[in-house]
Formats: C-alpha cells, sequence, structure tokens
C-alpha cells in the first residue's frame, strides 16, 4: 500500500540496507525457552565467517552466562531457519547455509527448559 | 454608546470573526495540508468548541497556574524536597519519565503549533494554539523538576541530547516524530484521541499518584499544574474525531484505521509507564493490569460503545492487550535488566516483599513464568555475577522496543513477524506493529534503529563505553545495577544509613 503523502510518489531511502554494513550482514539468533535473555539477539559478520565460528565463539560468548548451556550438544539442536526446517553444516559459510542479511535463527535444545522449567 | 463584551462574545470575535474569505490567495494554497490524507470537511463552522476561551482568560487562568508551582518548586528546593521521596530506586522512575516524556511535552508544543497552523478552520486553530502554549509549559515546568533532581541524582544531565541518541529513548522519540511527520488530520486523531483521550489516564494517573505517594512533590506539582490543562487536551480529543466523523462518511474508515494504529503504538509506549507501576515505585499505587482495566477495557470500552453511532469501533487487537497486561511489564523489566549497562537509569530485583506483591498481582502468571528468573538473577548478583546481556538486542522495526513480547497464547516463545519491502526484510514483535509498518512500508523502512545503526558504525564505536559516550552518559555512574550506584552511595550517606556490605553484592565487581 502506498504512503499517503503530501509529494507526489513518495520514497524513502532505507537505512539498514546491507550495503550501509561495511561487509558483513545482520541476522538475529533465538535460543528458544530461555527468556532470561530478554529478547532474540543481533549479530553482525561478515557472510563468509563460517558457520562453525557461530557454534564456537559467538554464542558461547551471547548465552554463555545460562546454567543450560552445559546442556547444549550441537549434534542434537534443533533449528530454524525464517521459520523452515534447517540443517547447518557447520563447515561451510553463513552464506553458503542461506543465512542472509536479517535472516532469524532458532534453536532449541532438547531437555532444556530454562531456569527450573520455567522457560526463563 | 459603547458596552463591553461578554466572554461569549469576545471568543466568537476571536475565532469565527477571523475567518475572512481570501480574495487573492486560494485556500488550497493557504491550506496546502488539508487534502492530501483523505479527510472531507463540509463545513468547519461546525466545529464545536469544547472550551471557549479567550485569550485574555487563558493567560490570566496560566498565569494563577504558574505563580502556585513555581513557588512550590521553591519551597521544595530549599527545603532539599528530594531528601523526603520513600527511597532512591524511586528517582529511577523519575529519570525515564523526564528523559522520555519531556521532550515529547516538546514535540507536542510544535506538532500543535504546526497543526494549528494547518487547519483551514479558525475554532480548530484557536484550540491548537493554545495547546501548543500549554505544551511548552509542560515541559518547562518538567525542565525545573529535571534542573533540581539534576544537583543530586545521576542520570538527567543532558536529556535534549539523549532523546535523540539513546536506544529506549528512541522508543517515544519515534512515536511523536512518526505523529508530526504525519498530516495534520493523522496528527490530531494519534495526539488528541488516541494518546491524550484513550490513553493519557494511564499516563498521568499513575505516575502522579505514584510521586504522592513516593513523597515526591516536585512532580506531583507540575502533575497537578498540568491536570486542568490536559482535562482540556481531552475534551479537545474527543471533539476532533467527533467533528471528523460527522463531517463525511468517507472519513470513518480513514479514522478507523488512525485509531487502531496509535492505539498500539500508545500500548507499546505505555509498556515503559506500567513497568515503572510494577518495578520502579518503592511503595506502588495499583498494578498496571489493575489500572489496564479500569482504564482501558472499562473507560475506553464504553467510550468505544458511544462511538459505534459513528460506525467506530474498538481499536484492532486490543483482544491482545487483554492477555497482555498480565505480561508485558514483567517482560519489559526483564529487558532494562539485561541491559542496564547500557541505560540512564539503574534497575534492581524486587525485594521479597516486592516479589509477593507481584505474585499476589498477577496470580496467573507471575509465578510461574517470570519469579523464577528474577530469583536467579538475584542469586547470581548475590555471588558477585550480575547478568548483564552481552549482546545487542532484535529489535521491532516499528515501536522500536527490544523483541521481548512473547506470542499471545504461548507465554515462553517470543513473538515474531516480519514484512519484505523492496529487497530488505523488517522484524516486528506484533501483528500490531507489523500491520503499521505493512500500511506505510516507505515511512517506516526508514526508522533510525539504535542497534543498527551501532552495527553500521555510527554511534561513536563499537564497545560499551565508546556507545555510552556518544549518548552522552557517564559510564560507571549512570549505568549499572542500582545496588553499586553512586545514587545509593549518596542516599545512605544523606540519610545517614550503614553501608552495608551485603547489600550491594556488585560494589567489588
Amino acid at each position: 500500500m502506498a504512503v499517503k503523502a503530501i509529494t507526489p510518489d513518495y520514497k524513502g531511502e532505507a537505512p539498514d540496507s546491507v550495503e550501509n554494513f561495511h561487509g558483513n550482514i545482520m541476522f538475529h539468533v533465538n535460543w528458544e525457552k530461555h527468556l532470561m535473555f530478554c529478547a532474540p539477539l543481533a549479530f553482525a559478520m561478515p557472510p563468509d565467517a563460517p558457520f562453525s565460528t557461530l557454534l564456537e565463539e559467538t554464542l558461547p560468548t551471547a548465552y554463555g552466562y545460562h546454567p543450560d548451556w552445559k546442556k547444549v550438544d550441537w549434534s542434537t539442536v534443533e533449528w530454524t531457519l525464517d521459520h523452515e526446517p534447517f540443517d547447518p553444516k557447520h563447515d561451510a559459510s553463513l552464506e553458503e547455509n542461506g543465512i542472509v542479511h536479517r535472516s532469524l535463527l532458532r534453536f532449541t535444545v532438547p531437555g532444556a527448559e530454562g531456569i527450573a522449567g520455567s522457560g526463563s | 454608546m459603547s458596552r463591553k463584551l461578554n466572554l461569549r462574545e469576545r471568543y466568537q470575535r476571536m475565532t469565527r470573526d477571523l475567518a475572512w474569505e481570501p480574495s487573492y490567495q486560494s485556500k488550497s494554497d493557504i491550506y496546502p495540508q488539508m487534502e492530501f490524507e483523505g479527510i472531507k470537511i463540509e463545513d468547519w463552522d461546525k466545529w464545536e468548541d469544547p472550551f471557549r476561551l479567550t485569550m485574555d482568560a487563558y493567560w490570566k487562568y496560566q498565569a494563577e497556574k504558574e505563580r502556585k508551582l513555581y513557588s512550590i518548586i521553591d519551597a521544595f528546593a530549599q527545603n532539599n524536597g528530594h531528601l523526603n521521596v520513600t527511597d532512591a530506586r524511586y528517582v529511577n522512575a523519575l529519570k525515564l519519565f523526564l528523559t522520555g516524556v519531556s521532550p515529547l511535552e516538546y514535540a507536542a508544543h510544535r506538532g500543535f503549533a504546526m497543526v494549528g497552523r494547518q487547519f483551514a478552520g479558525v475554532g480548530t486553530q484557536v484550540a491548537c494554539q493554545m495547546q501548543s502554549i500549554d505544551e511548552l509549559r509542560h515541559v518547562q515546568t518538567q525542565v525545573h523538576t529535571i534542573s533540581h533532581y539534576n544537583k543530586y541524582f545521576n542520570g538527567f544531565h543532558d536529556f535534549r541530547h539523549m532523546h535523540d541518541r539513546v536506544w529506549y529513548l528512541s522508543v517515544p522519540k519515534s512515536f511523536f516524530d512518526d505523529a508530526m511527520s504525519a498530516g495534520p488530520f493523522e496528527f490530531i486523531t494519534a495526539i488528541s484521541f488516541s494518546f491524550e483521550y484513550v490513553l493519557t489516564n494511564l499516563l498521568f494517573m499513575p505516575f502522579m499518584s505514584g510521586a504522592a505517594f513516593n513523597g515526591d512533590m516536585a512532580t506531583v506539582t507540575f502533575g497537578f499544574s498540568a491536570q486542568s490543562d490536559e482535562s482540556r487536551h481531552m475534551t479537545l480529543g474527543l471533539e476532533v474525531i467527533k467533528f471528523m466523523a460527522e463531517q463525511h462518511p468517507d472519513n470513518i474508515p480513514i479514522i478507523q484505521k488512525w485509531i487502531d494504529k496509535w492505539f498500539w503504538r500508545g500500548y507499546r509506549l505505555l509498556t515503559l509507564v506500567g513497568m515503572m507501576m510494577d518495578y520502579m515505585l518503592p511503595k506502588k499505587v495499583m498494578s498496571w493490569r489493575e489500572a489496564w482495566e479500569i482504564y482501558f477495557e472499562q473507560n475506553g470500552g464504553a467510550l468505544f460503545e458511544d462511538l459505534a453511532r459513528y460506525g467506530l469501533r474498538m481499536p484492532k487487537y486490543w483482544e491482545q492487550t487483554i492477555e497482555g497486561k498480565d505480561h508485558i511489564t514483567h517482560q519489559a523489566w526483564g529487558i532494562f535488566y539485561n541491559y542496564t549497562h547500557a541505560a540512564a537509569f539503574h534497575t534492581w530485583i524486587p525485594d521479597d516483599e516486592e516479589l509477593d506483591w507481584l505474585s499476589a498481582k498477577y496470580p496467573d502468571t507471575f509465578d510461574q513464568y517470570y519469579r523464577p528468573r528474577f530469583e536467579y538473577w538475584r542469586e547470581q548478583a548475590e555471588a558477585g555475577n550480575r547478568f548483564y546481556n552481552p549482546t545487542l538486542p532484535m529489535l521491532c522495526q516499528t515501536c522500536q522496543i527490544p523483541m521481548g513480547f512473547t506470542e499471545p497464547g504461548n507465554p515462553t516463545t517470543i513473538g515474531f513477524r516480519a514484512s519484505d519491502f523492496d529487497g530488505n526484510r523488517y522484524h516486528f514483535c506484533s501483528d500490531g506493529c507489523k500491520d503499521i509498518f505493512d500500511n506505510e512500508p516507505q515511512k517506516f523502512c526508514q526508522s533510525w534503529m539504535p542497534v543498527h545503526q551501532i552495527y553500521q558504525g555510527n554511534c561513536g564505536g563499537a564497545t560499551v563505553p565508546d556507545v555510552l559516550n556518544w549518548y552522552h552518559l557517564n559510564f560507571g555512574v549512570d549505568n549499572f545495577d542500582y545496588a553499586q550506584s553512586p545514587d545509593r552511595q549518596h542516599w545512605q550517606q544523606w540519610k545517614g544509613e550503614p553501608a552495608e556490605e551485603s547489600d550491594a553484592p556488585d560494589e567489588a565487581a
């Protein structure tokens, strides 16, 4: 739907297009049922970074505070990418795994239900 | 023989008699913003002035209020009134209110001046111009309060600069920028009706009663001084809706869409107020849930029953707010607890008595979903391991609040919505925020999103101290947990309370 504007054919510049991120893409990760982390997270990384960097460096820094973090076994974790089931190749890059600017990754750790099973 | 005009005649002279027919300029050139929104006005003279106030009477009333206000503010300052608040934690609610809302009073002053120039009816022009002056008075009185508290507490020192930069202040800022960049009819529907008429009681009532309960006479005083203006503004809001609705049936779907949009935007904005009520007032007035029941479900419900004769209905997604009333304040406090290292106010875990109050006020949700996380955080803080979220959050493109709201019907799962527009993807916290984007993607694709700007390198650097420096916040002073704050240390000194080690677990951190 077109915006009602006083200027004919009004169009806005989008400040968050990928070219403004200096070679990075910005994407989002959510650890399901762990709402002690109040919101999904935002990361900016080069698209050719290996997926394994995310698993070995980025996410442990982001989520390692949680006592459930020790239950994480990447071979059993369930993923979705942009709401579709997702089976990431750990050695491939983010891009090769189909992760693009503003993608949303969600992961569930079987048997981890948050603090006292509260989803926190 | 000349005779003095009575008040009504003076008002008539000031308004209708000023509305002459232009002879050498077209009306569409004089009022160029009257058509593009699609609102049809057939007869501006049908505008019923809700308050027939002449300028001389207005100045007289306002001057009296100012005299009372400033004598109380002076007395407050001379008597060190800030020492009479219940606890220094309370001042953090003030920090959020005065840095978040006071700049909106100024924005309202500008907005009403602009629409007062644009409306083609003189009664409407006068009403908007008086409100514009009211709003300027409100921001001035609040700046005096900022000035007083700024002498004794941290985080108040640069509210104007902060308003344009700090991540959570982008929530109120974007709300008003959205209204001011709309046309005049949408602006007045957004601010006068949806905010002032439908929702303002939820801002002023809890905040001013909260100030009174917590011994903050400076805030109570500006609240009372503003209150008689607010009732005038509310009356204007209702008149605006009735006038547009009665002018042409084609206006109804346009007005309804604006009501849907601005109700949802206001509801998201008021989450911050609800959080203050439930978490930041040492002496509580009522819960957010109770306030929403009285001021929206009952009063708002009756209002929309009354408006049904025009074909207007309750705002879209209002049902979600009924479920949300049990959740949103706890989720919001969690957001600020996560990111208080990047904020200009302090957060803390409620004490046992407060946790019990929350359990009692939210019997269906608090113990099951929220109390466990607060108790875990407290346990960790006491062990010297206070939680701060080390990664920037994902934001909703419309309300700009971190995506911390859960899916209706599923309190352990975040709500996710998205839209693709012009080669980019945009994310939202709710159906309400997604609809607002989808109706005007050319507008909302331009939003200045604090997290995205940090990642683009536009906010002073990549570390928290870099960004806080760019915000003009003092790292280690304005931010972090209340337990370790200089505010708390000062308060203990002023009140002669011993600084107990066990009360300040983060002191060494």
